[in-house]
């Protein structure tokens, strides 16, 4: 969830009213937002860094706004003021024009052929007479920097780029070259550096050092020129220096290059929609054309106002509420969605404005009708729904065996299902390829190589950490490990089995035999080699030479039991005998 | 037979004067009968523990004796004395006095008492000469002084100084003023510390003295197993579910294709929960062998080019991103599996369906993370339900659980719509806490083709870990 963080007295003067941080927070609460934590600069720096170090910092109060992921429109201060305005009946929601100019005088972009496997698409609008101030100016950085943190997939979707457009002047040509043809003053850069230099220069930084990977290793390099060869961007790794944005800047050329064209549209819509507030022409934004290799030409911005109808019954039936037509064409304004009543008042026609891409369905329409009238205003009400309730068996087993394990003076452990390769191999004398155990390809740290392929070494890990707790620690653990199994639809499958230990001065290889016993009286399998259970002697790399058996029920193998190896023993960092017992019980369902 | 110490002591006792002033001290009478005080105090414990035999009121003296070193200071004289002693008119040379025995200390002391000087430019090293004539071993006679018990008659700042030469050490001695009980007698007589088998069929115990038990003593633990706590809450939920009509959902595969994961949940392949940093891939088995092929086409559209009334997200959708395996990030994926087959089934009917299982999140481990925890999960299909459905179940639920005041807060979840997270206010902690977030699942089952007949589910997730 992307957290928006504004000046408290900022928003306040464009909200046209204070409120106190509680009532700020039930708002936000009502609206889907939660005010994540009331701070200042100062805060922030001190937490960071000690207060020594914040010694100066501004103090201005700042709310931290968690804001729905899919909302884009709520990234920055002047779109969650324009919700909210909205939301409270305070403004009208503004219509954004996009403005076509006569032909010849318009702004123009050509994608030539080489991007294509690079970075194939592109969109780009213009910001026509715009006053920045310093908070605008931030907002509008910002702005950008939420987008390709969120929407943008840390620009490998989408990168943006904007440039004052009075520095440079167009057609525009987006293409691709061999970085050793690209050759430019990065942003805030003093001096030209070839795209290979530019790599290694920002290798170190702590910001863009991230989206280097994005093109490192392509032959071309993906950049904007104006017609007189100065580099805009480089996408999307930086701008040119020479057509940077500054609290000057009147007209501003936005462009979005990307990998998804669907979600380059739907940036570079946010980005005008947002900020041609301060337009000369409010909410008016100036189109540009973007030819495409193929020749086809695009009109961006989209700024698309899309229709759909809606049953007043539907919303009223997925709510559980009763309104008229007319009042829930009311509550989905307050939503940014310009409602009204047609026909004889059976429908309800809706319009999504550009900034509301997230709203791809009719139920986020219901959605936003329930958020208008409140969650909380919703009537509770038990479902009618009459069904008799059924255990999974494999669990009502695991239950009823857990409770008798207990009662036999075993304590209950619950260890990690995923664990190291030595801890299901090495330490058990066994080699990793033969115990058929899922491995994780992405893992942190050592501790997640696998998921285990037997609870036993859960349960020595977990004796190892109480070894200061009094003599005998007697524990067991029901629980799943995972198998690979090429049957399954996935190609792995889990095992519910059951592991108990006994750790003690001597191994006590009786007291787990009698455990099994016990463990078997109860799934009703009596001692005998027929339809019963029986222990035979076997070898097992984990186990004493002499000291495992492998237990058969009803013919079938399920699991073993012996007194555990010195080696495994101390590999666990213990020091007493120990014995242990270990089976599926999924046999016994 | 010798009487015991005990009655000795019981003996002695009796000659004392009755009344508060009589009595007897623990450490005199053993010195007057010739034992060793730990003896007398055995014996007074022994009768104490008869009763109202004897009163025993604990007395701490103290008592300053010497070290072992301040012994030696008395036999031999001060270290400071003994080097001033050693020193000859002539002087003596620093380098040899220093290796006299105690000439360390003795030699600061002396110097600080100002009877010796040092001379540093005598010829062959410093040198050390007698400053006066003669001097008072001060030490050894106060020592003296606290050997012959008149340890009192030191000032307090003497006594210090010597403790803290280590030549003093202060005693305490735990002593016991003796007076007789309410039930004294000289006789003493055991009382029996349990009833035994012999007392009952004998009787003897009608006759017999039993020995009180001290009923603010803890008793002994059980020897038993235990249930761990956090599988407890999961009975414990489980139980609340089954009361509420809700069937277990199968969950026993950790292991999860990406397709049901998240593409069967309407999640983009794009979603940033896809990330490498925030699931486990697996490296083997890397992919999922089979997918639902009917299933999969419908899902494919409805991502990449919408459909059932959707837009859909309109990107190019792969279906070897949806093979990949991972370890499941949400039992939701099991809730997805089951509600397809409930759309497969010929007839509807309604269902309530939960699982509580394990989940998995590429985390490192540290004090507020886990890589494992348990996700709650509760579906209910049926015709005709409502946002108002939802949460009056929940509401159900939660005061099972002894929750009862709860707080509904829109929220934004790629499977469910409209989604909801729910605040409970909690009594103990005056404040808002969520336990959980939920919608109506409605993409998920628009593409499981039971659309016209469902109306939607609830979800409950993420309980403690």
């Amino acid at each position: 969830m992307p957290t928006v963080g504004v000046k408290r007295d900022l928003l306040f003067e464009a909200l046209g009213r204070s409120y106190t941080d509680e009532e700020f927070n039930d708002l936000c609460f009502e609206f889907g937002l939660e005010l994540d934590e009331v701070t200042s600069e100062k805060d922030i720096i001190s937490k960071e860094k000690g207060e020594g170090k914040a010694e100066g910092a501004s103090e201005t109060v700042l709310y931290k706004i968690d804001v729905p992921a899919n909302r884009y429109d709520l990234l920055c201060l002047e779109g969650l003021v324009r919700g909210l305005q909205v939301f409270k009946e305070r403004i009208n929601l503004p219509r954004y024009e996009k403005i076509i100019p006569a032909k010849g005088e318009g702004q123009k972009m050509i994608i030539t052929e080489e991007t294509v496997k690079i970075r194939p698409y592109a969109v780009a609008a213009v910001l026509r007479n715009i006053t920045f101030t310093k908070e605008r100016y931030d907002s509008f950085i910002d702005l950008q920097e939420k987008l390709h943190q969120n929407i943008c997939r840390r620009r490998a979707l989408v990168a943006i780029g904007t440039h004052d457009l009075d520095t440079i002047s167009g057609p525009f040509t987006f293409t691709a070259k061999a970085p050793s043809e690209i050759k430019f003053k990065p942003l805030n850069q003093s001096q030209e550096y070839t795209a290979s230099q530019i790599m290694d220069l920002y290798r170190t930084d702590s910001h863009l050092r991230h989206y280097l990977h994005l093109i490192e290793n392509k032959p071309r390099y993906p950049v904007i020129f104006d017609s007189n060869g100065v580099v805009l961007s480089m996408p999307p790794i930086i701008n040119g220096d020479h057509s940077k944005i500054s609290l000057k800047t009147r007209n501003v050329f936005i462009e979005c290059t990307g990998t998804d064209m669907t979600k380059a549209k739907i940036v570079l819509d946010i980005i005008v929609t947002m900020f041609s507030e301060y337009c000369e022409k409010q909410f008016t934004v100036e189109a540009v054309e973007v030819t495409y290799p193929n020749g086809k030409t695009h009109i961006c911005p989209e700024l698309a106002y899309r229709k759909e109808k809606v049953k007043p019954e539907l919303i009223n039936k997925k709510l559980g509420i009763s309104e008229t037509p007319s009042s829930l064409a009311k509550l989905l304004t307050r939503m940014c969605l310009s409602s009204h009543v047609t026909g004889n008042g059976n429908n309800i026609e809706v319009e999504i404005p550009p900034t509301r891409a997230d709203v791809i369905h009719a139920c986020d329409i219901v959605e936003d009708a329930a958020i208008a009238y409140g969650y909380n205003n919703i009537q509770m009400v038990i479902p009618k729904t009459y069904t008799i309730a059924n255990q999974l068996p494999l669990n009502k087993l695991t239950e009823l065996l857990r409770l008798d394990l207990a009662a036999a003076g075993f304590t209950e452990a619950l260890t990690f299902a995923l664990c190291s390769t030595e801890d299901i191999a090495d330490k058990l004398g066994m080699d990793i390829s033969a115990t058929n155990a899922v491995h994780i390809a992405n893992p942190k740290t050592a501790e997640f190589q696998v998921a285990r392929t037997t609870l036993l070494p859960g349960l020595l890990k977990t004796i190892a950490a109480n070894r200061k707790m009094p003599l005998p620690l007697k524990l067991f653990e029901i629980s799943d490990i995972v198998v690979k199994d090429p049957t399954k639809d996935v190609g792995a499958r889990n095992y519910r089995h059951l592991c108990a230990i006994y750790y003690n001065k001597s191994p006590g290889f009786e007291i787990i035999h009698g455990l099994l016993d016990r463990v078997m009286q109860l799934l009703e399998v009596p001692p005998n080699e027929e339809n019963g259970y029986t222990i035979k002697a076997t070898e097992g790399s984990a186990f004493f030479p002499g000291r495992c058996a492998e237990i058969f029920a009803r013919g079938q193998s399920v699991g073993k039991l012996g007194v555990l190896h010195p080696d495994v023993i101390t590999k666990f960092e213990l020091t007493m005998p120990c014995s242990a017992l270990e089976i599926n019980i999924e046999p016994f369902l | 037979m010798s009487p015991s110490v005990a009655e000795l002591l019981l003996q002695r006792l009796e000659r004392t004067p009755p009344g508060p002033e009589g009595g007897l001290c623990s450490l005199e009478a053993a010195a007057a009968l010739g034992l060793d005080h730990q003896t007398l105090v055995g014996a007074v414990k022994s009768l104490q523990a008869l009763g109202e035999v004897i009163e025993a009121e604990t007395r701490a003296t103290t008592r300053w004796e010497l070290s072992a070193e301040g012994e030696e200071v008395l036999r031999d004289g001060s270290p400071e004395v003994r080097l001033f002693r050693s020193v000859p008119s002539e002087g003596l040379p620093q380098s040899d006095a220093m290796k006299l025995p105690g000439a360390q200390v003795g030699f600061s002391k002396a110097m600080a008492n100002k009877w010796l000087r040092l001379d540093k430019g005598a010829p062959g090293g410093p040198r050390i000469f007698r400053a006066v004539d003669a001097v008072q071993d001060v030490v050894q006679s106060s020592l003296r002084q606290v050997q012959e018990g008149n340890g009192s008659s030191l000032s307090e700042r003497e006594r210090t100084d010597l403790k803290r030469r280590k030549l003093l050490l202060e005693v305490t001695l735990k002593s016991y003023w003796i007076r007789k009980g309410s039930a004294f007698s000289t006789a003493v007589v055991r009382q029996e510390t349990d009833l035994t088998p012999e007392m009952i069929a004998t009787g003897s115990w009608r006759k017999l003295p039993f020995k009180a038990y001290n009923f603010s003593a803890l008793g002994l633990p059980p020897t038993c197993g235990h249930l761990h706590p956090l599988l407890k809450v999961r009975s414990q939920l489980r139980q609340i579910f089954l009361e509420m009509g809700f069937t277990e959902m199968p969950t026993d595969n950790f292991v999860e294709s990406s397709f049901w994961n998240f593409d069967a949940l309407f999640q983009p392949q794009q979603h940033p929960a896809r990330d490498q940093h925030d699931t486990f891939f697996l490296q083997d088995p890397a992919e999922a062998p089979e997918l639902p092929a009917n299933y999969m086409a419908r899902v494919k559209k409805v991502h990449s080019q919408g459909g059932y009334g959707s837009q859909g997200y309109k990107y190019e959708w792969k279906v070897e991103e949806a093979r990949k395996n991972l370890l499941r990030t949400h039992t939701t994926s099991a809730s997805a599996r089951a509600l397809y087959h409930l759309a497969r089934q010929g007839k509807f009917t309604p269902v309530k369906y939960f699982s509580i299982d394990r989940v998995f999140r590429n985390e490192s481990l540290d004090a507020t993370h886990l890589a494992e925890f348990h996700q709650v999960e509760g579906v209910v299909a049926d015709r005709g339900l409502t946002l108002g459905h939802l949460m009056g179940t929940l509401q159900q639920f939660f005061t099972k659980l002894g929750i009862s005041k709860l707080r509904f807060k829109p929220a934004y979840n790629p499977y469910t719509e409209p989604s909801m997270e729910v605040f409970s206010y909690h009594e103990g902690w005056g404040h808002w806490d969520t336990p959980g977030e939920q919608g109506l699942a409605c993409d998920l089952l628009q593409s499981t083709q039971r659309t016209e007949e469902v109306g939607g589910g609830g979800e409950l997730r993420r309980f403690p870990s």
